[in-house]
């Protein structure tokens, strides 16, 4: 095991630099650290300037997506012992503003999220008092992987679509869009179809399968975009027909 | 310019989002905001995993959830309020149903429960193993779809302004930019957790450094049963990573460095091979932390890399089950301890995990301060008492968020606009955090030097047992880096994205609270659930059947006075478990 290894992590502070650079540091290695470890370590002693976001340090807040050697990961679950000898390459993910050093800027995905309408929508609501909605443990495997999904913008950042066109509503939000629509509580699948169907929705999706690849949590947004150009094209064409349910 | 809202709630984790729709829905007229450090789905509800307790089942009842939270609770809970939560906790969690959480279920499609430790029958709601991922998630895509809720996401609040006695909005940092900038309102709701990471070893993120617990404590509204801090019992022990009870009601064993069920030594019942309710493993979690600490001293525990440590052992349980009800416990322990709990046991410790005290509100949420509420783990009502029973903070913060956002709501609507007299403070708070930080010169201490010497003196103080004479030594110690934090200096003098700036400004907090708790602790001259005094070691009702409330004093240090516990039906007894 060596004694240390180094990381070369990206800087840009925009009231000092015009471009991002990458800067070095070396850190101690040690077998059960990540490169969130090996970066809060660099915080803590090496440089308080460097500024990345981090919460929970165990896969569920979605925090921490960077690059690492290229590849979107969640840089509490990326031992640095995968990536020995090093130096260890840290950037901010692909594909989004970079606001400083490791933080992107991801309100695009909070506007593509809501555009989606990630909530039950029904025509009626039953009343509290008349207790839950039934729903099998068959129905609810039905939406289950889709509702696993925990923002962490890796997808996009792998999505080469994305990459091309920003306007791609994109793998997480149509996930999360499918999750909705599976899920026998709701009743708007329709709705969110038409929204999916615009211009930028999911059909610019090439299926590279890139999204769910990286995907920290086996969500399959591949996955999502196929079912759901399927349900499209049927749609599409029962409309052309006379006997269509439009 | 100030932005000017209704009601605005601090923190965008489960008890701020309930209380959102809460306003949005008594009132769609409302002008509601969220204003939230981080992105709110990132916020510290995501990592609950075991359940949440509502009584729904043919079988149970309210009086013997209320029993259960209030004698877990060592009969320090107030029983108003206990018995409004059991009452008011099965429709929330109903409502939540609606709002599309996941549930687990069974066969025929109702909601499933399973046990929890210190319940006298399964009432815990659970989606697998990621209960607060999927509350969270439901909460917030619920909020989405109401346009009256405003969001600041990633704005630090640094101040609670106050006027003629009322609170009338906050001064905080948009981060982003380091723009700082006013935010009035009606009223104001803090939602923004616990103080996890006062301590070095907790499941806590490292977001958790009771920010609001210090605005509300520093704007004059003080803070309840401070001492009472809850370890859990089986921690990952480098990364205090949580691994649910939920694997103990599923039928774990905690096994010592012998292999030996442990907790049958310390009055929690006998081994049973399936779980039992209220015994061993489902014992409350006070309890097993410190039959953890006894078997250490007795020289029973394993010792590794990072200290002593037991076993939780649940490979009989078989892969298929783990895998069905237990998925996450399993991912986490491949990702991160690299060992499979299908077949290899997990090495546990107590670790630092609630905070049982918070600032101190009645049954609505309303602080003594008029304007400002609080819910979830900031606050303290108080339902958990001297310990809280796992699978109660999930349902408490949708009640007492839910609550919460009502009476501010009605609050907000009778009230004036906020008076413009409160900007000139702003003033000062944006006078005051580039004097003292941004543009400070000289200076030398370092921020994560002083956080590590603040822990460390939290450990060896405030941990699991206690007395009075580390108490006092830790006391001085926080004096100390009270001072020496004037001293402090930052690195980085940015305003683009500052996270030194935001760091500083958290342990800052953090002292503070860990100044209420070391004092309360200090004063509580008795042992009471999560509270050990090894110089007293009896529960004392004559003196200490009382809550304790920390004030900020002049020096900055704390005042500590009490204030009588609400006895409704359930006088004080004995904490009876495993017989």
């Amino acid at each position: 095991m060596p004694p240390s290894v180094t990381l070369a992590v990206t800087r840009y502070r925009p009231e000092q630099e015009s471009e991002p650079t990458l800067q070095t540091y070396e850190v101690p290695f040690r077998k059960d650290w990540v490169v969130l470890d090996a970066l809060n370590y660099i915080k803590d002693n090496l440089d308080g300037s460097l500024s990345f976001r981090w919460s929970c340090r165990m896969g569920v807040c979605g925090s921490c997506g960077m690059m690492v050697n290229g590849s979107p990961k969640l840089t509490c679950a990326a031992f640095l012992s995968d990536y020995l000898p090093g130096p260890i390459r840290v950037e901010p993910l692909n594909y989004f503003p970079i606001i400083r050093d490791l933080v992107v800027d991801m309100t695009d995905f909070m506007h593509k999220l809501k555009k989606v309408k990630p909530w039950i929508i029904r025509a009626q609501e039953k009343p509290l008092a008349d207790g839950e909605y039934l729903q099998t443990p068959d129905q609810l495997e039905m939406y289950k992987q889709f509702s696993m999904c925990i923002n962490c913008m890796l997808c996009y950042s792998a999505c080469p679509v994305y990459g091309l066109e920003q306007s791609f509503i994109g793998p997480a939000a149509i996930a999360l869009a499918q999750r909705y629509n599976l899920d026998s509580r709701d009743e708007a699948a329709r709705e969110r179809l038409e929204i999916l169907s615009e211009h930028d929705g999911m059909w610019q999706c090439t299926f590279v399968g890139e999204c769910s690849k990286v995907c920290p949590k086996n969500v399959d947004p591949a996955g999502a975009i196929q079912q759901l150009k399927l349900v499209g094209a049927v749609d599409w064409f029962r409309f052309l027909l006379p006997w269509g349910t439009r | 310019m100030a932005l000017v809202h209704d009601v605005l709630i601090i923190g965008g984790g489960g008890a701020g989002l309930r209380a959102a729709i809460a306003a949005a829905e008594l009132d769609p007229r409302l002008d509601i905001a969220v204003v939230s450090k981080v992105y709110p789905m990132r916020s510290h509800t995501v990592s609950a995993e075991g359940g949440a307790a509502a009584v729904i089942k043919p079988g149970d009842s309210l009086d013997a959830h209320a029993y259960d939270t209030i004698s877990g609770g060592d009969w320090l809970s107030d029983q108003d309020a206990v018995e409004a939560f059991v009452r008011e906790a099965p429709a929330e969690m109903l409502q939540l149903e609606h709002w599309g959480c996941p549930w687990s279920r069974e066969p025929d499609g109702h909601v499933a429960v399973r046990p929890f430790g210190g319940m006298k029958l399964e009432r815990t709601w659970f989606a697998a193993d990621k209960t607060g991922f999927h509350m969270l998630h439901a909460l917030f895509q619920t909020t989405l779809k109401y346009d009256s809720i405003r969001r600041y996401d990633e704005w630090f609040v640094t101040k609670i302004l106050v006027d003629e006695g009322r609170c009338q909005g906050v001064v905080a940092i948009e981060v982003a930019t380091g723009r700082i900038q006013a935010v009035l309102a009606k009223a104001v709701i803090l939602c923004t957790g616990g103080c996890g990471k006062v301590f070095p070893y907790t499941t806590n993120a490292s977001i958790k450094n009771g920010d609001g617990m210090a605005l509300a404590y520093r704007a004059g509204a003080p803070l309840k049963d401070m001492e009472f801090v809850q370890y859990h019992p089986t921690g990952l022990p480098f990364t205090g990573i949580l691994i649910t009870e939920a694997t103990r009601s599923e039928g774990g064993w905690l096994l010592n460095k012998d292999g030996y069920r442990y907790l049958q030594d310390y009055d929690l019942g006998k081994p049973e091979p399936k779980p039992v309710f209220r015994s061993m493993e489902l014992g409350p979690r006070d309890r097993l932390s410190q039959a953890f600490v006894k078997e250490q001293e007795k020289g029973r525990t394993l010792v590794g890399p990072y200290g002593h440590y037991v076993h939780l052992d649940i490979r009989h349980l078989g892969q298929k089950l783990i895998d069905k009800k237990l998925p996450f416990v399993r991912e986490l322990c491949l990702k991160y301890e690299n060992i499979d709990p299908v077949k290899e046991m997990i090495p546990v410790r107590p670790v630092v995990h609630y905070m049982m005290g918070g600032i101190h509100t009645d049954i609505h949420g309303a602080t003594s301060l008029a304007g400002l509420f609080a819910a979830g783990e900031v606050a303290c009502v108080s339902i958990n008492g001297a310990n809280r029973l796992g699978s109660n903070s999930l349902t408490e913060l949708l009640v007492f968020g839910a609550r919460a956002g009502t009476a501010a709501a009605a609050f907000a609507s009778q009230q004036r606009k906020p008076s413009p007299s409160v900007l000139a403070q702003a003033q000062d708070e944006e006078r005051r955090l580039g004097e003292r930080f941004l543009r400070k010169t000289g200076g030398t201490e370092k921020v994560a030097a002083l956080r590590a010497e603040m822990q460390k003196t939290m450990e060896e103080s405030a941990g699991i047992y206690r007395t009075a004479s580390v108490l006092e030594e830790a006391a001085r110690k926080l004096r100390k880096l009270q001072e020496r934090f004037h001293d402090v200096s930052l690195e980085d003098r940015s305003y683009t994205f500052n996270t030194e700036l935001i760091a500083v400004l958290e342990l800052s907090y953090m002292l503070d609270v860990a100044e209420a708790i070391v004092h309360s602790a200090l004063q509580r001259r008795e042992s009471r659930g999560s509270h050990q005094r090894t110089d007293y070691p009896k529960r004392d009702d004559t003196q200490f059947l009382a809550h304790s409330l920390a004030t900020r004093g002049e020096n900055g240090s704390p005042r500590i006075e009490y204030l009588s516990v609400t006895i409704t039906r359930w006088p004080p007894a004995q904490r009876v478990y495993g017989r």
